[in-house]
């Protein structure tokens, strides 16, 4: 059973990586941040496969760390490849004194 | 070859593709979509090495936070359009570059490839003193009884990297606050995010704070997870980022490494050594440190992203 | 009955690697960002939920199977939200264009 845990953790994380093929070819910004968020999400997956086959403390903290850090993450890409306000651009009159 | 082998040939071989494609991507968005991919893949080649703590480390930082970083900055120069003026190095630069990092991997492979088998290590010496500094988790042991000065200095090189990059503002905004992270009408969607997802990572963060006295978690991946969620509350608009004169926040960022140099100069009265901890009270004073630790670094890390102060504080 | 079970988590865990596959398959096959999207959620909803559901009976306690559920519901609600966040930056990067 623990083999067969271990196997489609492989399947898996292997499956979602291929999916990193989008970052590669695009052609947007946003098509390469869903092929690492769905490495994320593969990767919460084949962790929680890894904590039930094994008997290393911890790694499902990991895998609820990552959760987190992957929602975070998308968060700060989806609001990063938004252009930006007026207000925030770095040569307005205001904001940059050079 | 059994699964485990092939599984970790096609991990290694993942890892150099992306690495390679992070290198040799045009735009910057991409190249950090890229390096993000391969701090997760890193963090599961940690897991495959029975590292745990250092997984959550490499997702949480190097993936996470130093992604976020890049690709703020890369937005604000891409909106100042300052990036067309960047010039591209030379060839001979990149080349000489690319010799000194061969070598660099080529003399670690060999030293890793020469060891003797079984490798010389102090695990089992860290194992036998866990019993006197009463925690479970010989990565803290480490951390915070066994070099605690230098997980202090650690610290302190956070510290004097915000000096630094507070320190790049122009004269006539000292004082004030930095541009916000988030853009100026939110959706609500992210709104609504923000409401549910950072009490419920807050809870996340300090269970890994606490946790990591006895299992794989700690000061520093509680305190990265915290400042996660800090982040998704500025680009939210919840929270905006603080003016850099505000005492409250500079109080929080000195707490971290003030409270673990008193701990290491009480040492010396109470203990008998410079960070000795008394025997019987070791457990109680290296969560204590931890604590405001887990402050500080909650502080710095949304504080390095959000940048120098851009605009003049409020009268 | 711990064959029962372990079936049980076989079928579950391979059902949710199959998705995963599936999720993957969408996001370099679909034409454009939009289904490719609608792709991911799939993934992230079904992959995820069909391999916590085949990991919660071996789980050693109450708590840690509920940790599992949070997990999932995690990976759910920021799925689920930006995915609504990608959707509304692409619908608006189609209209100025």
């Amino acid at each position: 059973m623990n083999e067969f845990l271990l196997a489609s953790a492989g399947f898996i994380l292997l499956t979602v990586a291929a999916g990193l093929v989008r970052v590669l070819r695009g052609p947007g910004d946003v098509d390469r941040m869903m092929a690492v968020q769905l490495l994320g999400t593969g990767g919460v997956a084949a962790l929680l496969l890894i904590a039930s086959a094994t008997t290393a403390a911890g790694v499902a903290d990991v895998a609820l760390g990552l959760a987190l850090l992957a929602a975070f993450a998308s968060i700060a890409f989806v609001n990063a490849g938004e252009p930006g306000d007026e207000a925030d651009r770095l040569d307005a009159p205001e904001a940059d004194g050079r | 070859m059994s699964v485990l082998q092939i599984l970790d040939i096609g991990l290694a071989v993942l890892v150099l593709a992306v690495a390679a494609w992070t290198i040799g991507a045009r735009e910057t968005f991409g190249a950090v979509v890229g390096y993000v991919a391969y701090g997760l893949l890193l963090s599961i080649v940690w897991i495959r090495l029975f590292a745990p703590d250092v997984a959550l480390t490499e997702a949480a930082i190097g993936s996470g936070v130093t992604g976020v970083l890049l690709v703020t900055s890369g937005a604000r120069l891409k909106a100042a359009g300052k990036v067309d003026a960047i010039a591209t190095p030379r060839l001979s630069l990149r080349l000489s570059a690319a010799a000194v990092a061969i070598a660099a991997a080529a003399a670690l492979a060999f030293v890793v490839l020469s060891l003797p088998a079984p490798a010389p290590s102090l695990a089992a010496e860290a194992q036998q003193g866990l019993a006197a500094t009463g925690l479970g988790n010989p990565v803290t042991a480490v951390l915070i009884a066994y070099r605690s000065f230098d997980t202090m200095l650690e610290k302190i090189v956070l510290l004097l990297a915000v000096v630094g990059v507070w320190s790049v503002a122009s004269d006539r905004f000292w004082g004030g606050a930095p541009a916000p992270l988030g853009r100026a009408n939110p959706d609500g969607a992210l709104v609504f995010l923000d409401q549910i997802l950072v009490p419920l990572g807050i809870l996340v963060g300090v269970h890994i704070f606490w946790v990591g006295a006895d299992e794989p978690g700690g000061a520093f991946q509680g305190g990265a997870i915290l400042a996660a969620m800090w982040m998704i509350a500025m680009i939210a608009r919840v929270s905006e980022p603080p003016c850099v004169s505000s005492r409250r926040l500079r109080l929080a960022l000195v707490a971290g490494p003030a409270v673990f140099l008193v701990a290491g100069l009480a040492g010396l009265v109470i203990a008998g050594d410079f960070f000795a901890y008394p025997a019987g009270f070791a457990k109680p004073i290296i969560l204590f440190i931890e604590a405001f630790m887990l402050l500080s670094i909650t502080a710095t890390l949304p504080i390095l992203v959000a940048g120098p102060p851009r605009r003049r504080s409020e009268p | 009955m711990k064959e029962a079970l372990d079936l049980f988590s076989i079928v579950a865990i391979c059902a949710g690697a199959f998705f995963f596959f599936a999720g993957t398959v969408g996001l370099l096959r679909f034409p454009d960002s939009l289904s490719r999207l609608h792709a991911l959620s799939k993934a992230d909803n079904l992959g995820l939920g069909l391999v916590v559901l085949g990991l919660l009976p071996r789980v050693a306690g109450l708590l840690d199977g509920l940790r599992l559920i949070a997990i999932w519901a995690l990976v759910l609600l920021s799925g689920a939200s930006t995915a609504q966040l990608i959707g509304r930056a692409l619908r608006r990067r189609r209209d100025a264009e």
